[in-house]
């Protein structure tokens, strides 16, 4: 596979992950679309481009870890783990019903999921606990964790990587969701992030500036980060809360609504 | 009597776990000197990390570190463990199951001079109103090395809890096994149930009691988690009624766990030595012992006002 026919995969897995996202939470009538469509990209390039793992031994000593710390997120996450084939695809309609496998925030009853997340602020540091236990090890298995904008309003988050930053984390890569919106409002407005980058530079990291919803800069992204020793990297990802579905985007009215079913087939359609 | 610190116990014992088991880490905050986790960073400087004062990030990296495989001991002071981290226990050690073990330090009233901000006399019940964490509350320098060794042997998330002074060695308690409570003294009018320094505080009632021709059973309660129901309700059918003393808030802890079972099996008098409704305040241990109730002398009044409105 070429350079053009791997994004052109990336972008057709994005979409049909979009598609599921949507089924999933209109089917379980409630979760949060909009942060998960705007990662969608992010975590798609990096389950089917850039992480080592196995579906069929999800505990490989040697796998690279994904934490998914805005755990609100996780509809993109089951899919994604569905389609790398951890689980049937089929299971993901139980989303949120009683006894699914699929919680409406994720546990390690899934497989292929690590850690519990949901209580926000808390998977910047699950994270730097499997960096280190690498370190340790002396394996080189890399550790990847998502991150929303509003998520890194927690006093946790900071804890965390200043910490990373101490221990020369270089195997350790953030990748945050920035969409600009919260539950309450704009970001902006309800609690500043600004200035972000050099925040993150001033805890000791190596930031890496993208648009959140272009592969070839996603997958360049990654790579660089791959490279960068002796510190932590953050891939701070622009991108479009709700992204793909043109309702969706740029609002907070689906941070956390499932959509009706009339928008349901009209999100899917647009999706096609 | 020997006396040792639980801290100075821990410390060393750590060492003899971390040279034999190398997936052994230990974290702390800040207090390595005083929690004595200092040991083993000076002898596996590898496998140490200090997150400085940051709890929240320690307790959570210590999941990180335990879904990877690794048994991690934690260390602070108890108000810091329980309290400022506590939605990291909930949700990143507990939910998870991880294999983390926090060794609270300096826990109670006892912990003297410091004051009220330093005393944790709600830990116990934090702690118990999360799932899948087992508690042990050591009651001597000894237990504490048995506690200690217990928690690393068994999978799973602990709370250990220590205190800062010195404290007694008691004699004659018998093997410690987790889950099951030592009964020191035998007796059939009365029973007290401790845990942690009031122990050797209960002790010394027992022998109080004793002058005044009264009997008490002593049961040192090491685990708060899993609770050893059977020997409480023995007591409870065998006794005619039960103080329980702790180092400790009334509300949520060695008390109310025991108030829980009894209530709900066999309804028994339970009188309560523990501090109510109050913040702590500096002082020397042995004089905020007195000042909250928790001195020999409270127990022994308040067994003999127990046998004394008893049915």
């Amino acid at each position: 596979m070429n350079r053009k026919e791997e994004i052109a995969m990336l972008e057709a897995k994005a979409k049909e992950m979009r598609r599921l996202i949507i089924e999933m939470i209109s089917r379980a009538g409630s979760g949060h679309p909009g942060g998960s469509l705007s990662s969608t990209d992010l975590i798609t390039a990096l389950f089917f481009a850039v992480l080592r793992h196995d579906p069929k031994n999800p505990k490989w000593p040697d796998r690279d870890r994904f934490h998914m710390s805005k755990g609100h997120c996780c509809p993109l996450w089951y899919a994604l783990l569905a389609e790398s084939g951890y689980f049937s695809k089929d299971k993901l309609m139980t989303l949120r019903q009683f006894g699914s496998m699929l919680q409406g925030h994720p546990d390690s009853r899934t497989p292929g999921i690590e850690s519990a997340s949901g209580s926000l602020g808390q998977g910047l540091s699950v994270a730097l606990g499997m960096s280190l236990a690498a370190k340790i090890d002396k394996k080189d298995y890399r550790v990847y964790v998502l991150m929303g904008d509003g998520e890194i309003q927690e006093g946790n988050i900071w804890e965390a990587a200043m910490a990373a930053a101490h221990y020369k984390c270089d195997n350790l890569c953030a990748i945050l969701d920035y969409n600009g919106f919260q539950i309450d409002g704009a970001t902006r407005d309800i609690m500043n992030l600004e200035p972000l980058v050099s925040k993150w530079q001033a805890f000791g990291w190596h930031t890496i500036e993208i648009d959140g919803h272009n592969m070839e800069e996603i997958l360049k992204a990654y790579k660089k980060a791959c490279k960068i020793k002796e510190k932590p990297s953050i891939i701070i990802a622009h991108t479009v809360k709700g992204k793909g579905v043109s309702f969706m985007e740029n609002t907070v009215e689906f941070h956390g609504r499932a959509p009706t079913a009339e928008e349901t087939r009209k999100a899917l359609k647009e999706l096609e | 009597m020997e006396q040792l610190y639980q801290r100075d116990v821990y410390g060393k014992t750590l060492v003899e776990l971390g040279k034999a088991d190398k997936d052994i880490v230990v974290l702390d905050a800040d207090l390595s000197s005083s929690t004595r986790t200092g040991l083993f960073a000076k002898e596996f400087p590898e496998r140490f990390f200090n997150f400085g004062v940051a709890e929240q990030n320690m307790m959570a990296t210590a999941a990180g570190l335990a879904v990877s495989g690794k048994t991690v001991f934690l260390s602070t002071f108890a108000i810091f463990a329980s309290g400022r981290a506590w939605d990291q226990v909930r949700n990143s050690v507990c939910y998870n199951n991880a294999n983390v073990k926090i060794v609270a330090t300096h826990a109670g009233i006892s912990v003297g001079p410091d004051g009220a901000s330093h005393q944790a006399l709600e830990d116990l019940a934090l702690m118990r109103a999360i799932p899948n964490i087992k508690i042990i509350v050591p009651c001597d320098g000894e237990q504490t090395a048995e506690a200690v060794k217990a928690a690393a042997q068994t999978k799973g998330p602990f709370y250990i809890r220590l205190g800062r002074p010195k404290v007694p060695t008691l004699m004659n308690k018998g093997i410690f096994e987790l889950g099951k409570a030592q009964t020191l003294t035998q007796g059939d009018d009365i029973t007290i149930i401790a845990c942690g320094i009031m122990v050797s505080e209960a002790l010394k009632a027992v022998e109080i009691l004793l002058g005044k021709g009264v009997k008490a059973r002593l049961i040192n309660m090491h685990t708060l988690r899993p609770l050893d129901e059977e020997i409480i309700l023995k007591a409870a059918r065998e006794t005619r009624g039960i103080v329980v003393c702790e180092e400790h808030a009334i509300a949520g802890g060695l008390a109310s766990a025991v108030d829980e079972v009894v209530a709900e099996n066999y309804p028994t008098r339970v009188m309560r030595i523990g501090i109510r409704n109050r913040f702590g305040q500096s002082g020397d241990p042995q004089d905020l012992l007195k000042e909250y109730n928790l001195a020999s002398s409270d127990i022994e009044k308040s067994a003999v006002l127990c046998l004394k409105n008893c049915r």
